[in-house]
């Protein structure tokens, strides 16, 4: 019976944790950049935006990022494929453990921040990369002008109500990983523990809410 | 009391499997759930049919043989107690009850509610023991065990090895178990020489047995009836990732 495993569930898990605290700093840093197309001038954002295409290290930063998604993906998958065969005969009745509500449909949010995900990179990632964005005279340079096209979607009602249920659909995601990611690399204790569960619920309201208010903002103010 | 149960029932581990019900009548409400499935199985014998094949011994809850998953929970509806000394009072009157057995690859059903659960002791032959020096007995005060390791060795040495973590979680994961088992040497001085060579043997085997990958629902630690805690699965991990970094 069974089989050797090339990595073992512990590791998988390890690597699951790392890159899913990497990616939340990665959504700080995202959210931080989005608040500027806020301001009544849009040049900070797209000065930012077009640091964020175009500086040498932040393209390193663009190349381990990818890199951070895709592993993430790819052994959440895996684990996943490998939880589904621990249990060839499903229960009749099951699920009636107390148990955390997220914490059970992760690889269901994950499959739905996975089609945004690839939404919003062809709405917005590929095509700054590919030149299909009106450009801006700022300093005598030509940069893309991201903030116009963020502030055109932000007020098509579909695209802003899309946009929500992506992020309220994250911070499902968020409130189970942040917590989890932390007993996967095997730091849980009596004193912090407590504390980082809390501060799983707020990092997760924090970024669902700070990405939900901008499109709401753009829809209804005058942009 | 007055119950409809919905038993599974399968004659051999290749056989397909199907619930069929029973109708059973005047059950104290003060007797116990295995004591409610005797007199079950009395009156399929009355009957001329097959009894219910399921797993018991001790009935005092410290042998870890009963199982059953009862309503969508291993052990049934009530908190911190095996089958064996669940009540029938925690069921309402006229209720109809659900009995499966443990469902997992690595336990496959030999017998109605009966499965095979040597995988767990697979894992346990590969670590779960410290290697100790016959001759003589060494003073039990010898070695100072501060009494906060002691305690904590203690409530992980609790686990009685029933397997209802395996069946409560989503995944079928063994991790509360395994890590109960490497938690009650890992704490105290006499398992620490083996330390290292036991969390990567066990886990190893664990993963090649086909259980599940843990992903933090905690529903083993919500069910498992000698409340095992999660803790021990962090410890676990702890263990292992300094195992394989240190060699």
């Amino acid at each position: 019976m069974g089989n050797k495993r090339f990595q073992s569930s512990l590791t998988k898990k390890f690597v699951m944790a790392f890159m899913g605290l990497f990616l939340i700093t990665f959504l700080f840093v995202h959210l931080g950049i989005n608040f500027l197309v806020l301001l009544p001038d849009t040049t900070a954002f797209n000065v930012a935006a077009h640091f964020m295409g175009t500086n040498p290290v932040i393209k390193v930063f663009e190349v381990i990022l990818f890199g951070g998604f895709i592993i993430h993906i790819i052994y959440g998958l895996i684990l996943q494929i490998q939880n589904w065969m621990a249990r060839p005969n499903r229960y009749k009745i099951e699920g009636w453990s107390h148990t955390s509500p997220f914490s059970k449909f992760m690889i269901h949010t994950a499959a739905i921040i996975f089609i945004f995900l690839a939404i919003h990179l062809a709405d917005f990632y590929f095509k700054a990369k590919l030149g299909h964005i009106g450009e801006v005279n700022i300093d005598g340079e030509n940069i893309h002008d991201m903030a116009a096209l963020v502030l055109a979607k932000f007020k098509i009602f579909g695209f802003v109500i899309g946009y929500i249920v992506a992020f309220v659909i994250l911070g499902f995601h968020l409130h189970h990983g942040f917590q989890s990611a932390f007993q996967s690399l095997g730091l849980n204790n009596r004193t912090y523990t407590p504390f980082i569960k809390s501060l799983s619920t707020i990092i997760s309201i924090v970024l669902a809410l700070g990405f939900i208010v901008i499109p709401i903002a753009i829809y209804f103010g005058n942009f | 009391m007055n119950l409809t149960l919905k038993i599974w029932r399968q004659e051999n581990p290749e056989a397909k499997g199907r619930f069929e019900k029973y109708e059973i009548s005047e059950i104290s409400p003060d007797s116990s759930f295995l004591e409610m499935m005797d007199l079950l199985n009395e009156q399929l014998i009355k009957e001329g049919k097959d009894p219910v094949a399921y797993d018991h011994d001790c009935r005092e809850g410290i042998c870890g043989m009963c199982s059953l998953y009862i309503n969508g929970r291993p052990h049934g509806p009530d908190s911190a107690v095996t089958t064996c000394q669940l009540h029938m009072r925690k069921f309402k009157d006229g209720e109809t009850v659900t009995i499966e057995p443990w469902r997992a690859k690595p336990f496959p059903v030999l017998k109605d509610l009966i499965v095979d659960r040597s995988a767990l002791d697979e894992i346990i032959q590969v670590g779960g023991y410290i290697s100790v020096n016959t001759g003589g007995v060494p003073d039990a005060n010898d070695i100072p065990i501060a009494k906060e390791k002691a305690d904590l060795a203690m409530d992980a040495a609790a686990c009685i090895g029933c397997g209802a973590c395996v069946a409560a979680c989503k995944n079928a994961s063994a991790m509360l178990f395994v890590s109960a088992k490497v938690s009650q040497f890992a704490l105290l001085p006499q398992g620490k020489t083996e330390a290292k060579d036991r969390v990567k043997a066990m886990v190893a085997k664990m993963d090649e047995l086909g259980f599940g990958n843990c992903t933090n629902t905690y529903a083993c630690e919500a069910e498992c009836p000698k409340e095992i805690k999660v803790t021990n699965i962090a410890r676990m991990n702890r263990q292992f990732f300094g195992a394989k970094v240190s060699g």
